[in-house]
């Protein structure tokens, strides 16, 4: 499937962060994890909830982090990323957070 | 299955439970906030305030600035539920905390009980030692579900 395209390598998890200017520039992308506790339905009702998306749009995320155990759900600045987790949180859902 | 969370107007739910159900649902966020409240660092609520940065600095600092308005969060829809689970008619906004509460007693309850995606698909084995858990669990999911339908339902 294509997960290479939205999940950047795991190696990039390593890098120190912040080390010059760029490194802090890079844009914050929040990911969410698959669990067996979360329903289908509800993680697809949050998606549409938190971040406005389309039934079809929050499906596909959803079935995403089903079937490949995680999935890119938004992103951007630090601030950005850090309220959105905090609101994924809020829902239950397993968020994390890390410079795409 | 005939409905037993079913929207009925703009805004209006109909609630159809057992006496028993009700009875359950009342009990289950208090035993919920008593662990939140006395052992905030159990291992059963770790679903309920996951880690957000791999980074230990980044993640007390995130838990610091979070922690209190999610555990607020979370009192505050565990009391609509109890308030509201004698009732037959919930408003939309009733509905959307009962979500979150039910959702959060999953969490609590799977993780104690390490659900996994076969917990499903297995029958119920009477001579369980944790089959009365086991069924909460089903009860909650069953009824969880309904309540999104009737969200999504809008």
């Amino acid at each position: 499937m294509g997960s290479a395209t939205l999940a950047p390598a795991e190696v990039e998890l390593e890098e120190p962060v912040a080390e010059d200017e760029d490194a802090r520039d890079r844009p914050w992308i929040v990911v969410v994890w698959d669990d067996p506790i979360n329903l289908m339905s509800y993680v697809t009702f949050v998606f549409q909830k938190l971040f406005g998306y389309s039934r079809e749009k929050a499906t596909e995320l959803m079935l995403q982090v089903h079937n490949e155990g995680k999935a890119v759900v938004s992103g951007g600045t630090r601030e950005k990323a850090e309220a959105d987790v905090s609101r994924l949180h809020a829902h239950g859902l397993w968020a994390t957070m890390r410079q795409g | 299955m005939s409905e037993h969370v079913e929207r009925v107007g703009a805004g209006e739910i109909r609630l159809r439970l057992s006496r028993e159900e009700r009875e359950l649902l009342r009990r289950l966020p208090r035993e919920l906030r008593a662990l939140v409240d006395g052992r905030p660092e159990a291992p059963d609520l770790r679903r309920l305030f996951p880690p957000a940065y791999e980074d230990p600095d980044s993640e007390a600092e995130y838990r610091r600035l979070t922690r209190g308005e999610l555990v607020e969060g979370r009192r505050e829809a565990l009391r609509v539920l109890e308030e509201t689970v004698g009732r037959d008619r919930l408003t939309e906004e009733d509905l959307h905390a009962w979500l979150g509460a039910l959702n959060d007693l999953r969490l609590v309850l799977g993780t104690r009980l390490g659900v996994t995606a076969e917990t499903y698909e297995r029958e119920l084995d009477p001579l369980d030692p944790r089959a009365h858990e086991l069924a909460v669990y089903a009860f909650l999911t069953w009824l969880q579900e309904q309540v999104v339908e009737a969200l999504a339902d809008a």
